[in-house]
This record gives structure tokens, C-alpha cells and sequence, in this order.
């Protein structure tokens, strides 16, 4: 597990110091562009929710419900991705428009926002891949870091981690339930039934929208509505769940103690992300697609810097990185997905030390 | 929204939209088809200059705005370079005006972001977000015998509206108008004023450019308007005025009769980061002394508050509180949020001066 590798303490300050630089110049001059951006994006959104959703009640014709569905799975997964996960962050905050701002947005999924941000803002975004306080290393049910102790339970990995694939929703929903950690008797019963109640109230909602309001309006196309309905978020499950696993499972990718980020410095901190994230190469359609998270990396740097000005932060970050001699862990989206796959193939079995990169000395 | 809510059946068609766009609602989705569908939003329809630095634009609100009453005024959203930024104008037509629009008067204030960019840059056709028509510089139901307004610079804004409003309901009472600018061609509504002095022989107005006569003094009411005493009495204008007026009427024992109305000045920046500052936690009613270089959970929490937070280094944005008044600095950058409304960072934001803040 990582201490504090690659750089003495001046170093990872400098390093920070040269972060913190280009976090406040692109804060000053986020404008009048940027702004149009997110509401175009929404504008987009919305039209291929209501144009998926209106050929879907034509889904009796294979055409039109293959077009619907795929209309509406883009339409959820921007939602999810490139707007509600970005909106939740307080990227938008500065444009006070209290429309698109982190302290009223909504999502179109089963977790409540307010979990989520707590839950994935604070306890994420700030531990991030520190075993032990960071519940994405693992959600809780998966063995994600060779530092995680081995049980007989991880030999059916491979089968939660399909499961959570394709339900990956409820699965983050439950996740802030945190039910493991009333199992460790680190929360109380109460704490999770309270929250669990937020999740039911709103998956109702989600499920009587998509499995019962939409399919009855459209009549006796009932089952094509339904069928789309279902078929979108589960396409839209896959691809969060790809995306997501692709930021901290990849190789290469550090895990942290505990100890180590006790009295953490800015510098440090601003390390720890670098060493724990990854990007993925693509397109602007693709980055557009994965809510910017294939810029995992400038992501966990500045979480609250707006998402479409991370494709011309990224060269400036690998550049900091050549300089420091520090890695920078970007692939192909097949080698991402690839090695995440593999690690939670091979820590459902004990040991597996070889995956937890050796950091170079400072 | 453009749901009419009186009948059950629309109730239960607005509650079956509301569910159908959960989790927005479905005047986010009309919202992305048409624009006018909300009240709280208007279109400019007309800009119209009003002395060298100041322009008098003319706004239509969305379909159910609630009419002001003359003498009050509105807050509104101008998006600037992408950020919402709120300001509070009198507004200077009569309520009664047939054409649904009002107007407002705005005049740059050197420095100011907001009015500079108002008189300088906005467009016919622009959209502002507006809030409701508020305030108390209202005229009474039952008119006062005898009127006085004593307004300077862009004070004039409410009192126009509220003789613009005598005018249109054909009930104007003895008034006295005295209006200060520097000169005729920097005077705000000068040739309005005189339009409505020519109609009502009730109305007397005197224009006062101080450039050539000097600064108004109350001791000149004894021949503009001698009857002061007797009268109910409006001011709107600079502090300095407003609080020469308020000793002059409270000498006369008589402070009863005199109305103002302030345009609050804004605050500026220039406090010492380790001067000595006092929080005011609106919502838990009570207060804490510190410095400027210390972020206000710091504060919240040596009161005793227990304020939601989160990493308490800026990034998760769980501490996030609305700022009532005053101004506040972010440690990491210096960015200053100053705008009443504000949702601020509490565990990177220092106070600027006194502050209140909704915790």
C-alpha cells in the first residue's frame, strides 16, 4: 500500500502550488460559453427524453422502438453522467442559477441526491482510495485492493459484480444505505432504515414513471413501452458501471492507508488523486457520454471545476506529471475496462499484492 | 407554470404530469419548448436612454406576475459572462399601466459590474429573471391632503411611478415635487416631471441643478414648499440627503411624517483580512466575534453550531450556506462573494466585515 511515494514534501507542495494555479485561472475564465454549454446540453437532453419517449409509444413498429430506446438511453445516460453527476458536484454553482445547482438538482435514478453527495462528494472525493474510508473501493461487496482482507465470500465476485453491472443503480442507491458498515457496528440500525426509506420513496417514484405511468399511457403498446423503459436503464446501468469502474480499478492504479493520509497536506492530497485515478482516451462524443469521467484524473483534481473544460486541462496535467516524473494513467477505454475486469477476477481469489503498483522513491 | 390548478381534473392532470417528469417537473420540459411560461422571468422590451449614464428599459414579465404597487421595487437577475447577478430597481411606471410591462431606470454606478453592464450592454430582447414586486415606500390608501417629494439622482425611480399612478387614476392631491441632478441634461425623468406639473396645477415641481445653485438644503423648503410641515412627506435619494432630511424632520418633531427609502449602498472589499469581525447566524439567532482570516464554520462551530460540512477543504460543497448580507472571501483564491443570496463555501470563506449568513 502507498505512504508517500514520488516526491519529497517541497516537491508535492510545488506540486499543488502548480494545481492550485490552474484551478483558479480556470475559474477565472469560466463565462458566458460554459454557461451555454450545460444549458445546451440540458436543452439536448430533454428533447431526446420526450423524442425516445415518443417513439416508443410507436414501439410496436421494431424501427421505431429500437430508435426510442436508443434515444432514451443517451437521454439517461447524459442525465446521469455529464449532467446530474457534474450539476451534484457544484460545477455549475458559479453560474447562480438556482436551476442547475448542486443544492437542488434531482437525478433520474434510485439514489437521492442528497445521499449521493454526501456519500460520493465528501467521503469519495476526499478519501479517495484510501482502504477503509473510501466505500468505492469496493462498494462493500467486491475486494477491490489486495490491502482488503480475503473471505470465502469473495469467491463469487465475478457474480456480484455482474449482478451489480446490470442493476448498478440500485446498487449505488443501497450503497449509501451502508449496510456493511452497520454490520461492522459502525452505524446504527435507525441510520440506515432512515435512508433506506429515501431510497424506496424515490425508487418508487423512478419505477411508477418508467414501468407504470409511461407503459399505461401508451395502451395496448403497454409491454413496448415497458420493454424500452427497462431496456434504456439498463443500458444506461452497463455503461455508469464501465465508465465508474474504469476511474480507480485499472493497473497501475495506488490504494492508500489509513495512516497515510493522516495530516495530509494540499500537495499530497492533490497526489493521492493523480496516483488513485485514471483516464480513458477518446473522442469528444465519448468523453461528452462518460460525464467527463475518461478525465477521471483532472476530475478528482478539481471536482468542482466545469466538465467541459477538462480536455484542455488534461495535456497541462500530464505535463505537470512529466516534470515531476509522476505517472499518468491513461489508456484505451478496452484496457481500462480490461484490467478492472481482471483485477476482480483475480482478488476474488487470496493474495494478489502483485497488482498494488510499486511507488518509485523520492 | 402554466397549469390553471382551480378544477379537480386539472389537479389530477398536474399531479400525473408532475409524475411523468419526475424528478424535474414538467415545466422543465415546456421550459426547453417556450419561454414566456414563467412569471418570474421577463423579456426587455425596450431600451431608452435617460441622461448620459443612465437608461430606462422597459420590461414585459411572464404571463402572471403580480402587479406592484406604485413605490415599489424589484429585484433583477442579469446573467453576466455566464453569472446570475441580482439587483434591486424601483420601479418608475404606474401599476396601472394597460400594457402589462413596467420600467425601471437604472443609472451606472462608476465600478458597479451590474448597472454598468446594464446601461452599456444590455439588448432589446434580453431575458432577466425577476422576483416580486416588495417594499413599503408606498403611497397610503387614503391620500394625505397635502404631498412632498424630495428625490435626487435615480431616488426619483419610485416616486415617479407613484405620480405617474395619481395621474392614470385622475387623483392627484396637492403635491410638491423637488428633484436634484447636477444639471438639466443628467436629470432622471426631468421632462416628465414637467409633462404632469403642465396637466395638474396641483402638482409643483422644482428642478434643482445643483451644479449651478449648489446642494439642496432642508432650509430651502421654507420657500419651495413652505408648507412642509403640514405635509406627508416621501424621500428617496444619496444617504447624505436622506439623512439630512431625517435630522431636519426629527428637529421638527415631526419624524413621523417622513418616509425614505434607501438604495442600500454596496460593500466593499477593502476590510483588513485580520480585522476583527462579528458573524450573525441568522437562523440560530445568535452571533460570533472573529477575524477575516477565519472561514465561518470555523466560527459557526466555536459558537457551538453544528453547521452540515464535509472536507472542510472546498471541494465537496456539503457546507454550502446562503449568504443574508454582508461579504465573505474564499481563503484559497480570494474571490469575494458580496451579492445578498449567495451560496457560499463556509470552510473556505472568511468574513469581509460584518456578515450574516443563514445557519
Amino acid at each position: 500500500m502507498t505512504t508517500t511515494p514520488y516526491l519529497t514534501a517541497e516537491q508535492a507542495e510545488a506540486f499543488g502550488r502548480e494545481l492550485d494555479a490552474i484551478r483558479d485561472e480556470v475559474r477565472a475564465s469560466l463565462g458566458e460559453q460554459d454557461a451555454a454549454y450545460i444549458r445546451r446540453l440540458i436543452r439536448i437532453q430533454r428533447g431526446l427524453d420526450i423524442g425516445g419517449r415518443a417513439l416508443l409509444f410507436a414501439g410496436v413498429l421494431p424501427p421505431a422502438w429500437i430508435a426510442g430506446t436508443a434515444l432514451l438511453s443517451v437521454a439517461k445516460i447524459l442525465e446521469n453522467m455529464e449532467i446530474g453527476h457534474n450539476v451534484m458536484h457544484a460545477q455549475w454553482d458559479w453560474m447562480k442559477d438556482p436551476k442547475i445547482h448542486s443544492s437542488t438538482w434531482e437525478w433520474d435514478t434510485a439514489c437521492p441526491a442528497d445521499q449521493w453527495k454526501h456519500s460520493h462528494n465528501y467521503m469519495h472525493h476526499t478519501y479517495t482510495n484510501v482502504v477503509g474510508m473510501d466505500r468505492d473501493v469496493g462498494y462493500g461487496i467486491l475486494r477491490m485492493s489486495p490491502q482488503q482482507k480475503w473471505s470465502v465470500w469473495n469467491l463469487g465476485q465475478p457474480v456480484y459484480n455482474a449482478l451489480l453491472a446490470g442493476l448498478f443503480q440500485y446498487g449505488v442507491a443501497l450503497h449509501d444505505v451502508e449496510f456493511d458498515q452497520v454490520i461492522e457496528g459502525k452505524k446504527t440500525w435507525r441510520d440506515a432504515w432512515k435512508r433506506l426509506k429515501a431510497v424506496v420513496r424515490k425508487t418508487r417514484k423512478q419505477t411508477l414513471k418508467d414501468y407504470v405511468l409511461f407503459p399505461a399511457l401508451a395502451g395496448p403498446f403497454f409491454f413496448y413501452v415497458l420493454a424500452g423503459n427497462a431496456t434504456a436503464n439498463f443500458i444506461r446501468n452497463l455503461w455508469a458501471y464501465a465508465i465508474i469502474f474504469c476511474g480507480h480499478f485499472p493497473a497501475g492504479t495506488h490504494t492508500f492507508s489509513a495512516e497515510s493520509v493522516e495530516n495530509e497536506t494540499r500537495g499530497r492530497w492533490y497526489l493521492r488523486q493523480l496516483l488513485g485515478s485514471c483516464n480513458i482516451r477518446g473522442g469528444r462524443l465519448f468523453h461528452i457520454l462518460s460525464g467527463n469521467l475518461s478525465h477521471q484524473i483532472e476530475h478528482h483534481l478539481f471536482p468542482d471545476l466545469p466538465s467541459n473544460r477538462y480536455a484542455e486541462i488534461a495535456p497541462r496535467v500530464q505535463a505537470l506529471c512529466e516534470k515531476y516524473g509522476l505517472p499518468y494513467n491513461t489508456g484505451s477505454f478496452a484496457r481500462q475496462f480490461g484490467t478492472t475486469t481482471w483485477r476482480v477476477l483475480r482478488l476474488s481469489l487470496p493474495g494478489g499484492q502483485s497488482l498494488e503498483p510499486q511507488p518509485v522513491a523520492a | 407554470m402554466a397549469f390553471d390548478l382551480s378544477s379537480a381534473p386539472r389537479r389530477v392532470l398536474a399531479r400525473f404530469a408532475a409524475a411523468l417528469s419526475y424528478p424535474l417537473t414538467p415545466a422543465d420540459y415546456f421550459g426547453t419548448v417556450r419561454a414566456d411560461g414563467d412569471a418570474l422571468q421577463g423579456s426587455v422590451e425596450s431600451v431608452r436612454r435617460a441622461a448620459p449614464d443612465a437608461v430606462t428599459l422597459t420590461i414585459r414579465p411572464g404571463r402572471g406576475f403580480a402587479r406592484h404597487v406604485a413605490g415599489q421595487f424589484v429585484r433583477i437577475g442579469i446573467d453576466i459572462d455566464g453569472v446570475r447577478h441580482w439587483r434591486c430597481y424601483s420601479i418608475s411606471s404606474a401599476p396601472e399601466r394597460a400594457d402589462g410591462c413596467f420600467t425601471l431606470t437604472v443609472k451606472a454606478v462608476p465600478g458597479g459590474r451590474v448597472s454598468t453592464y446594464i446601461v452599456d450592454r444590455l439588448a432589446v430582447g434580453a431575458r432577466v429573471q425577476l422576483s416580486e414586486p416588495a417594499g413599503a415606500f408606498t403611497l397610503p390608501e387614503r391620500l394625505p391632503a397635502r404631498l412632498l417629494f424630495v428625490t435626487a439622482g435615480s431616488g426619483i425611480t419610485p416616486v415617479m411611478s407613484m405620480l405617474a399612478s395619481l395621474d392614470a387614476r385622475g387623483v392627484m392631491p396637492y403635491a410638491t415635487v423637488i428633484h436634484c441632478a447636477p444639471d438639466a441634461d443628467q436629470m432622471i425623468h426631468g421632462d416628465e416631471l414637467a409633462r404632469l406639473a403642465e396637466r395638474h396645477p396641483r402638482l409643483r415641481l422644482h428642478r434643482i441643478y445643483t451644479r449651478q445653485s449648489g446642494r439642496f438644503t432642508p432650509e430651502q423648503l421654507e420657500t419651495l414648499c413652505p408648507e412642509w410641515r403640514l405635509s406627508e412627506t416621501w424621500a428617496c435619494g444619496p444617504d447624505a440627503l436622506l439623512q439630512t432630511l431625517e435630522a431636519h424632520w426629527q428637529q421638527a418633531g415631526i419624524a413621523g411624517q417622513l418616509h425614505v427609502e434607501r438604495f442600500r449602498p454596496r460593500q466593499l472589499a477593502g476590510v483588513p483580512a485580520d480585522a476583527a469581525v462579528t458573524v450573525r447566524f441568522a437562523r440560530s439567532g445568535c452571533s460570533a466575534a472573529g477575524r477575516g482570516d477565519q472561514p465561518v464554520l470555523e466560527l459557526a462551530e466555536l459558537q457551538g453550531l453544528a453547521p452540515a460540512s464535509g472536507c472542510r477543504m472546498g471541494i465537496c460543497h456539503g457546507c454550502i450556506a446562503t449568504l443574508r448580507s454582508g461579504a465573505v472571501r474564499d481563503l484559497r483564491d480570494g474571490t469575494v462573494h458580496a451579492e445578498e443570496g449567495d451560496q457560499v463555501q463556509i470552510c473556505v470563506c472568511a468574513p469581509v466585515g460584518d456578515v450574516e449568513i443563514e445557519l
